[in-house]
């Protein structure tokens, strides 16, 4: 089977990766170890595959692990930093906004390239790109209430 | 699940997309990857199992995005880029909403303009928006190129007019009049999801009388296509609500949805009615 070798960026680190051409950026993420971004459908819906591809919300299962090369990607891994979760990551705790937590990661993804590109985003934009996501034991409306408040905090921040 | 195994070709530029196609050709199904939003889920269900997967992701070229009299757009143009586009205001804003509507926030990240076109789903937004402006679509392969007039491109669910060893590089919206106003509305199960029907229209009137209309309706017809009845009763009004309620009954009218995802032929059309009065009567205060 046809081999590929690819480099990319993940949480800052360079990685390399030799994977079937077949496989996805979730394949190749997953088996570099940071197992964090799951996969769920594989078709695009769920979202539990949500990564930052060069700072913007992508599905890691709908991409070529070879269409990677040289892009940047961040992932649940690279949230919390110095022994300190991120806070989406904190809020998330807070509201309860899990409980299985197979979406979670995802869901932290979209909601961080959200904020990040769009720190004063309205509640109905908050509601619309989380809407991208599914979750199946929340109801949502926990999920939506620890993003509107991590943007609280994200902007109460001093950088 | 995984695709199919496939031979993978990455390609840099126009030219080398063109000869990697021309040379696939003699050996069956190869397929152009761009973004991949529509082609991967296909590719992981196995619904497609091409022999070959030629990537044109990387090519810098056609990723661009140029208004000055016209508008155009590359290949490669994410939809994110039309998105966010806050120049494309006035008769440009429905193009510029359509693409906002286009499956959801994280695939609007990586999906491609003339991804969209080529998988010419029936429900698509961008093909809708195309066809309604009257948009063309410039098509090369190693023996030259051409470009199609939107409304001939789209022939039927998935089907086009590219021919083999064709490829699209980009698309040519002629520009509306400078004073004209755009709309674009679809109705869909969630506030993501494919529309059950879609409009997209662009007027532009002169002392409050309607000089040109295009209405464009998508997701209840084989390929998106214009209303030309409902165009024609609105042109030469003064988009009063009697030439409003006459339009939106003549595109329920026109078009021919199939009963799908439970909703049958009847409430498509009601849709469609609602939509088109909707629109107009949000762009009535505008013209006026």
């Amino acid at each position: 089977m046809d081999v590929l070798r690819t480099e990319f960026t993940l949480n800052d680190m360079p990685i390399e990766v030799t994977l079937p051409v077949r496989a996805t950026l979730a394949d190749a993420i997953r088996s570099t170890g940071a197992t964090g971004t799951r996969v769920g459908c594989e078709e695009g819906i769920c979202g539990s595959c949500t990564v930052l591809l060069d700072g913007r919300p992508a599905r890691a299962c709908l991409m070529l692990a070879a269409q990677a090369r040289g892009r940047e990607i961040r992932t649940v891994e690279g949230l919390a930093a110095g022994g300190r979760l991120h806070p989406v990551q904190e809020s998330f705790r807070r509201h309860r906004a899990l409980q299985c937590g197979y979406c979670t990661p995802g869901f932290m993804m979209l909601a961080v390239g959200l904020l990040e590109r769009e720190p004063n985003a309205s509640p109905e934009r908050v509601r619309a790109v989380l809407a991208s996501n599914l979750c199946r034991c929340t109801g949502y409306a926990p999920i939506v209430d620890a993003v509107l408040a991590a943007q609280q905090a994200l902007a109460g921040e001093v950088i | 699940m995984r695709p199919a195994p496939f031979a993978y070709e990455r390609v840099e530029s126009v030219e080398e997309m063109l000869e990697a196609l021309a040379r696939a050709d003699g050996e069956g199904a190869a397929v152009l990857l761009a973004g991949g939003q529509s082609l991967i889920p296909r590719l992981n269900a196995r619904l497609v199992r091409p022999r070959r997967v030629i990537d044109i992701d990387g090519i810098a070229a056609l990723d661009h995005l140029e208004l000055d009299q016209e508008l155009r757009v590359g290949a490669l143009c994410r939809h994110w880029r039309l998105e966010e586009a806050t120049s494309l205001d006035g008769p440009w804003a429905a193009l510029r909403e359509a693409a906002a509507h286009v499956g959801l926030h994280p695939v609007r990240t990586r999906g491609t303009f003339g991804g969209s076109l080529a998988h010419a789903d029936p429900a698509a937004e961008l093909p809708l928006a195309a066809v309604t402006y009257g948009a063309e679509i410039e098509l090369r392969s190693r023996a030259g190129q051409r470009r199609v007039a939107a409304e001939e491109f789209f022939r039927g669910p998935h089907r086009t007019a590219l021919g083999p060893g064709e490829a699209i590089v980009g698309a040519r919206f002629p520009s509306p009049k400078p004073d004209g106003v755009s709309a674009f509305a679809e109705v869909s199960r969630r506030v993501v999801g494919w529309p059950l029907a879609a409009v997209c229209v662009v007027l532009h009137a002169a002392e409050g009388v309607i000089q040109g209309a295009r209405v464009g309706l998508g997701a209840v017809g084989p390929a998106p296509r214009r209303a030309i009845e409902a165009e024609r009763l609105l042109e030469g009004s003064a988009l009063e609500s009697s030439a409003i309620d006459a339009a939106a009954v003549a595109a329920a009218r026109a078009c021919a949805p199939a009963v799908a995802d439970g909703v049958d032929e009847d409430t498509r059309r009601d849709m469609v009615e609602a939509l088109v009065r909707r629109t107009l009567a949000g762009l009535a205060g505008a013209v006026w």
